[in-house]
């Protein structure tokens, strides 16, 4: 079997605006919350992926940003905390013509939902997970949530969280994900291409979005979202480009031995010659990309951690199907219902 | 044939003696092959055209350490030159393998039965793990019993030494020397077991051979060694004509599915996690590939069935198999599904509770876990199979039933159903009533939430165009299907689906009375003690006594015509392996008083149990 092609790549040449995919509902999120840019920035990209609208499904659990569906034009399910995951298995493996759009928040798929997101990314169907990661959570009204940092005062850690929290895109290669990517909020322009990059990709594709909540976590990323602090703090990763961020294209990170440090590039030792290059298809870079969030003093990384080809879930079992018919042609059913062996009453 | 054994088998005829019916149970270690030989037995018995009932026992654990108490596994059949309902009461017949095997099983044996021990394991160290004190083959403990001592160990070892088989291996095939002694004990024939031997082990022909040599060796011992004063014939039973099978609850509760999915046109999807007694439905449903079945051994319970509420609404037939603890963890997707109002079909194989319990033992004890427990009002249909091969007529109904009214259908087996087995008359998929889908692919007039006759919503499943619509947990508004929290709305939404549900009653065959159709005394039943109370009515009514059988396979809802059912009788009787649970819904639902009749051991009625509660009752 083809294994390059997505069954959801291009099929009818439909042009459609972001309009197309907004729907009538009236929107229920806070103003100012970031979810409304990641909403607009789905739709904004959708056109250009061309893919049949009534091919679209979107599904998600509970949360704020669980309420993604209803604001889409498409096909939604607003399911239960935890399971969308679970849930766009059965439809994707139902239907694998389909494509199948999940969001969720951090709360719902690294802590209620975490088993069926490792077991997603590790059986790789071709579906887009898109994590909203305010790290906290909202619709709940403002408690600790598995992304939150360590000692974080809230309502339901009123002298500081006890918990260390997961890192997601470390989770996502400890389950062998084969698309990993981080975007923001507030950088449209990243993130339409980083929606691009994962609709694109063939397998789970997983989107962590760092996501402003204005009302519980304001300000939990704008160190990273921010013009005046942005470029110090934020590296873009570019396939097979060396890691170079600051205002001024002046820093960059190379590798002493395993572990990533900051150069300047404006020292007279260093130059972009000794700086580490981003490959997407290394799984061991990636691994260390993904550890810079818990070293301050290292920038964020956004863009493509890692992207790789591996045989989807569907993939196998539409092979399996014909593997089956072509031993042994389609049942009969009569044969099945007499089983192994018979006898006559007469 | 020499002249020699030709004489010996005619002598060995001569004393044939014919009897109606034969209970028999084989017992052992769990690792002795006891559940082989006693499905060997089985499938030899019923093609050989006695009606048969089985009971399999066995423990939880895989392995457990050999001669304990805790490790014996039995197997249990009756089989009759009549039509029978049960795996019989007490065994006419019992194989001990090893002391422990006769202990446990020494109180099911019927007084003056008959009791085959494999002599050799009767030794100090298994005398001491089953507590006896001294050799029960040499005491007084087994007077009033017929005691045949054989040396089924060392005789299977004697036969096979010449063979490259390690003194393991050869022990190993003991069990099918006690089988060819009972083959020949019953006089039965061995061509299917030799068969089955032959497909078993086809990649180790020296196991064909032992093995092959094993069941020959204890056949001719029974034969030649005039230990037994008289051998056994139980004729063909007189069933009504036509192809028969044998089929156990699982594997008729499969095809059932197969079909139904079949005449209805959809993709099966099968989400399930393992979980005992129901693995067995995940593992033929994985073996049907060339009917399109989809199976999905998901990593947990809530993935099992969520997976599958994602594959009904993507249009296809989502269904998802467990028992107790697992429907526990579905409970909330079940509540989604019922939201959604999706169709899907949630198997619970019931073993005994509650949390781990009793994995291996049969209990009916989650009928109100399927008929209420769930939060919200949260009505789903409820549906039984009454014996092993019911499961497959349930199994389709339950598609059937969810299809046509787009709701979750939950169908109770049991352990019991679940492994036991009967003949079956063979079905053709022709002659099996056709399910409609009518999908939804006009986009005039469209609404996710818009009804039809039965109160059942459209089902447009994605991928159409101009259906694009959202569901979710959420409470709908009528008809648009648009997230809405309005008091009036919610409160008649609850009253739309409950009505939903109830309207099943007119959609479902009137219970039935087996008996007299009034009088003083109805058994009501539900599920798998079908075959109890079938067989103690029978024995009462033989009695002289007035006593009639109405048996539930729909619990929710009920019957139309339940209550005047049960109000032509004076007194009602439910047994069940419960405390009491469907005797619960009869009284809220009807205001009628029952009498209970109740057992939570882990193993199905006697029909002697049922037959002392009636005779009481009928007595006051």
């Amino acid at each position: 079997m083809e294994t390059t092609k997505s069954n959801t790549d291009i099929t009818d040449k439909v042009i459609y605006t972001a309009k197309d995919f907004a729907s009538d509902q009236d929107i229920r999120w806070c103003p100012g919350c970031g979810d409304y840019s990641i909403l607009a920035q789905v739709q904004r990209t959708l056109p250009s992926l061309g893919i049949s609208k009534e091919k679209l499904v979107f599904i998600a659990g509970i949360g704020c940003s669980s309420r993604f569906p209803y604001y889409m034009s498409t096909y939604g399910f607003h399911t239960i905390h935890g399971r969308a995951t679970a849930i766009a298995s059965g439809v994707k493996i139902a239907n694998p013509d389909l494509s199948v759009w999940i969001t969720a928040g951090d709360g719902d798929l690294m802590s209620i939902g975490g088993n069926h997101f490792m077991h997603l990314l590790r059986r790789n169907l071709d579906v887009n997970l898109l994590m909203f990661n305010n790290r906290i959570y909202g619709l709940t009204k403002g408690q600790y949530s598995p992304t939150s940092e360590k000692n974080k005062i809230t309502k339901s850690s009123p002298i500081g969280s006890p918990d260390y929290p997961f890192n997601p895109t470390s989770l996502a290669l400890g389950a062998n994900g084969t698309f990993i990517a981080r975007s923001m909020d507030r950088d449209p322009k990243h993130l339409q291409e980083m929606i691009s990059r994962a609709a694109k990709h063939h397998g789970t594709s997983f989107l962590e979005v760092l996501q402003n909540c204005n009302i519980y976590n304001d300000g939990a990323f704008f160190l990273y979202t921010e013009k005046e602090t942005k470029e110090d703090n934020v590296v873009y990763l570019e396939n097979g480009k060396p890691l170079i961020y600051g205002k001024n294209k002046d820093k960059g990170i190379k590798l002493d031995g395993f572990k990533p440090v900051v150069v300047d590039l404006n020292d007279g030792v260093h130059s972009a010659n000794d700086l580490l290059i981003h490959d997407e298809t290394s799984r061991e870079l990636a691994f260390i990309l993904s550890s810079f969030v818990e070293h301050p003093e290292l920038p964020m990384p956004v863009g493509v951690f890692l992207e790789i080809p591996r045989n989807t879930y569907e993939e196998t079992i539409a092979e399996q199907f014909e593997h089956v018919y072509d031993k042994n042609g389609k049942g009969d059913i009569d044969e099945l219902l007499k089983g192994k062996s018979t006898w006559e009453i007469k | 044939m020499s002249e020699d054994i030709l004489e010996k088998t005619n002598r060995a005829n001569k004393i044939k003696k014919e009897v109606d019916s034969v209970t028999v149970r084989f017992a052992g270690d769990s690792g002795d092959g006891m559940q082989i030989t006693g499905s060997q037995f089985t499938d030899t018995t019923a093609i050989f055209g006695n009606d048969l009932g089985t009971l399999p026992d066995f423990p939880a654990e895989i392995r457990a350490p050999a001669g304990t108490l805790y490790g014996v596994s039995g197997f249990q059949l009756q089989f009759s030159n009549k039509d029978i309902f049960t795996p019989g009461d007490e065994a006419d017949v019992l194989i001990a393998m090893n002391p422990a095997a006769l202990k446990v099983n020494l109180k099911d044996l019927k007084k003056g039965g008959i009791i085959i021990a494999n002599v050799d394991s009767f030794e100090k160290k298994n005398l001491e793990l089953a507590g006896y004190a001294s050799n029960p083959l040499e005491d007084q403990t087994l007077e009033g019993y017929y005691v045949y001592k054989v040396n089924i160990t060392k005789s299977t070892l004697e036969i096979l030494k010449d063979l490259p088989l390690g003194t393991k291996t050869a022990n190993k095939c003991k069990n099918f020397y006690a089988l060819g002694l009972m083959y020949w004990l019953f006089d039965r024939p061995m061509d299917i077991t030799l068969g089955w031997i032959k497909e078993k082990f086809a990649k180790t022909p020296e196991l064909v051979e032992a093995n092959t040599r094993a069941l020959n060796a204890g056949y001719n011992f029974g034969e030649t060694a005039e230990m037994f004063g008289e051998r056994y014939e139980v004729k063909p039973a007189k069933l009504p004509e036509g192809t028969y099978r044998n089929i156990m609850g699982n594997e008729a509760l499969s095809i059932g599915l197969i079909c139904a999915a079949q005449s209805s046109g959809l993709k099966m999807f099968l989400g399930s996690y393992p979980i005992t007694p129901a693995s067995d439905i995940l593992h033929n449903l994985s073996r049907q590939k060339k009917y399109g079945v989809i199976t999905f051994q998901a990593e947990d319970e809530i993935a099992a069935i969520t997976s599958a509420i994602g594959a009904s609404f993507a249009g296809a037939l989502g269904v998802t198999t467990t028992s107790g603890p697992g429907m526990a963890l579905k409970t909330e997707a079940i509540g989604l599904a019922v939201m959604t109002e999706l169709p899907l079909v949630i198997v619970n194989i019931q073993r005994g509770g509650p949390s781990t319990g009793l994995p291996t033992k049969t209990e009916q004890a989650d009928l109100l876990q399927a008929v209420y427990g769930r939060n919200g009002e949260c009505p789903v249909a409820v549906i039984a199979a009454a014996t092993p091969a019911d499961c497959f007529d349930m199994a389709y109904e339950a598609v059937r039933l969810a299809i046509k009214f787009m709701t979750p259908v939950i169908l109770l087996s049991d352990g019991y159903l679940a492994n036991g087995s009967e003949p079956w008359k063979v079905r053709h998929y022709n002659e099996l009533p056709k399910i409609n889908v009518k999908f939804r692919t006009e986009p005039e007039g469209f609404a996710p939430y818009l009804r039809d006759e039965n109160l059942a919503r459209p089902w447009a499943k994605p991928g159409t165009p101009g259906l694009e619509h959202r569901i979710g947990g959420i409470e709908k508004q009528n008809i648009t299907g648009n997230v809405n929290y309005e008091p009036e709305n919610h409160e008649l939404m609850v009253k739309l689906r409950a009505q939903k549900v109830k309207n099943i009653e007119n959609d479902i065959p009137d219970l039935e009375i087996e008996g007299e159709k009034s009088g003083k005394l109805l058994v009501l039943g539900w599920g798998s003690t079908y075959g109890s109370i079938t067989a103690a009515i029978e024995n009462q009514v033989a009695k002289g006594n007035k006593v009639s059988h109405a048996h539930l396979r729909y619990l929710n809802p009920l019957p139309k015509n339940t209550e005047n059912v049960l109000r032509s009788f004076e007194k009602v009787l439910i047994p069940e392996m419960n405390l009491g649970q469907l005797s619960k819904i009869i009284k809220t639902e009807f205001l009628i008083d029952v009498v209970q009749l109740n057992k939570v051991k882990g193993s199905p009625f006697k029909a002697k149990e049922i037959e002392a509660k009636i005779e009481e009752i009928l007595k006051g």
